[in-house]
């Protein structure tokens, strides 16, 4: 079975937030942190991306834009929420246009918390999503198989 | 055709990925390097690969697919061509024609970030197009022939009569490598206002198609230019292997030290080092 742990891209989208976990995000690709080290790229498009980064909360008007992101990832994809406001909604949890964390809109896999949350913890989520993006494709060849043996049994039977 | 160049021909097809990849694993681990990185792994261009194989298939467009394998089999044709030692003119042909279907493969998708980078795409083969028939015609001047097979067993190296058409020609080459400041059609570093140009539609299976495309196309590149150097001589090999190596580490120079520049600054810089280095060249050696 191919081995995709080595290359997640990454898909950063930036939701209703106050710009400080994209900064952070950013910063996980600086020379101090480097996450190219582990074959992560940040790519600006969702046909090529592994790993959705979402940061902030999700408003009436982005809503639309990440279900539609989520949705033009090919499979297997994995979500990550940066930040309390992806994970909940954070101190912008009660404003009027504010519908709460990423997972109101799109099923979200990993939740990586802080205000703003640090780099470290950042790269530390992304590896843990690597994982589920290996453990989603050897599961859709798992299927596969069964689904395959299932059918000759069928046919024989 | 003789065993040697039946075994080149083939060696060409089934490693020219290997070395094209490889080649792309050390422009990442320099570029890296250069940027006080650490850097991905070596071999990262061939894990990326496979993952993009192994991902779900999604498609703007259905007819995609066939512009890119046609593109890939005209650039693949193209190598092959060459290192069986044919006519360079007629290999320069077969890789503009493979170029245009992958301008296809990024219209076919209409959609804006693909067609802008396909026009882009067309505006990149306007700038090199000059120097790359230059470069058919110098070999022509210099060696009496445009065949691959007896430009490469001449007596003396091209280059030798070719300076002019040498850094004509290395300079399109940051064009057709998509290298920094003339990224227009795909955008070498994401998150700019292109996205990924023309690649953006292109997903999964297809993107993998298209880079190992790329790495093919790389090694027939790098291939004119050890041609530029090579002659009877076997060590001649040897030297021609260092300057491509040379010439591959300035691509990565120039990639990491400037930024994208504007179409028409392209076109006229790239006419312009072209003319001057190759038009003057060719003045010379057509009066001698
Ligand atoms: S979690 Fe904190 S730092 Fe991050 S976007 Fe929200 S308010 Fe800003």
């Amino acid at each position: 079975m191919a081995n995709i742990k080595r290359s997640p891209w990454l898909l950063h989208y930036d939701g209703s937030s106050c710009n400080g976990c994209d900064i952070e995000v950013l910063a996980c690709l600086t020379p101090v942190y480097d996450a190219e080290r582990f074959g992560i790229m940040n790519t600006g498009d969702p046909m090529q991306a592994d790993i959705l980064l979402i940061t902030g909360g999700i408003n009436a008007q982005n809503q639309p834009t990440v279900r539609q992101l989520y949705e033009q990832m090919p499979r297997p994809k994995v979500v990550v929420a940066v930040g309390v406001c992806a994970c909940t909604g954070g101190v912008f949890k009660d404003c009027y246009n504010i519908l709460g964390g990423a997972d109101t809109t799109i099923p979200v896999d990993i939740y990586v918390p802080g205000c703003a949350a640090r780099p470290q913890a950042i790269i530390d989520g992304i590896i843990q999503a690597v994982d589920l993006f290996q453990k989603r494709l050897d599961e859709h060849h798992e299927k596969k198989k069964q689904k395959k043996s299932g059918n000759e049994v069928k046919a024989n039977g | 055709m003789s065993t040697t160049k039946i075994i080149l021909v083939i060696c060409y097809i089934l490693f020219a990925p290997l070395i094209g990849g490889l080649l792309d694993g050390f422009d990442r681990k320099i570029s890296a390097k250069m940027q006080r990185r650490v850097g991905p792994p070596l071999l990262q261009p061939f894990y990326d690969v496979i993952k993009l194989f192994s991902k779900q298939v999604i498609f703007v467009s259905r007819y995609q697919i066939f512009f890119l394998l046609s593109y890939t089999v005209l650039i693949i044709l193209t190598g092959v061509m060459f290192f069986a030692g044919t006519d360079i003119l007629m290999c320069f042909f077969v890789m503009s024609t493979g170029a245009t279907f992958l301008y296809f493969a990024g219209m076919v998708t209409s959609t804006p970030y693909s067609t802008m980078g396909a026009n882009r795409e067309l505006l990149q083969m306007m700038a090199y197009e000059p120097a790359v028939l230059l470069t058919c015609v110098g070999f022509y001047l210099a060696e009496g022939t445009f065949n691959v097979g007896q430009i490469a067993s001449s007596n003396v190296s091209a280059i030798l009569y070719l300076p002019g058409f040498f850094i004509a020609f290395i300079f399109i080459l940051t064009i057709k490598m998509r290298k920094s400041p003339f990224d227009l059609s795909t955008s070498h570093h994401m998150h700019q206002e292109l996205v990924k140009g023309l690649t953006t539609e292109m997903g999964a299976r297809n993107l993998a198609i298209f880079q190992v495309t790329e790495w093919y196309e790389n090694v027939f590149l790098l291939g004119v230019v050890g041609l530029y150097i090579i002659n009877c001589n076997p060590y001649s090999l040897i030297a021609a292997v260092l300057v491509v190596f040379a010439t591959y580490f300035l691509e990565i120079l120039i990639d990491n030290t400037s930024a994208r520049v504007k179409w028409d600054t392209m076109l006229k810089v790239s006419w312009g080092v072209t003319l001057f280095t190759a038009g003057i060249n060719l003045i010379i050696l057509m009066i001698i």
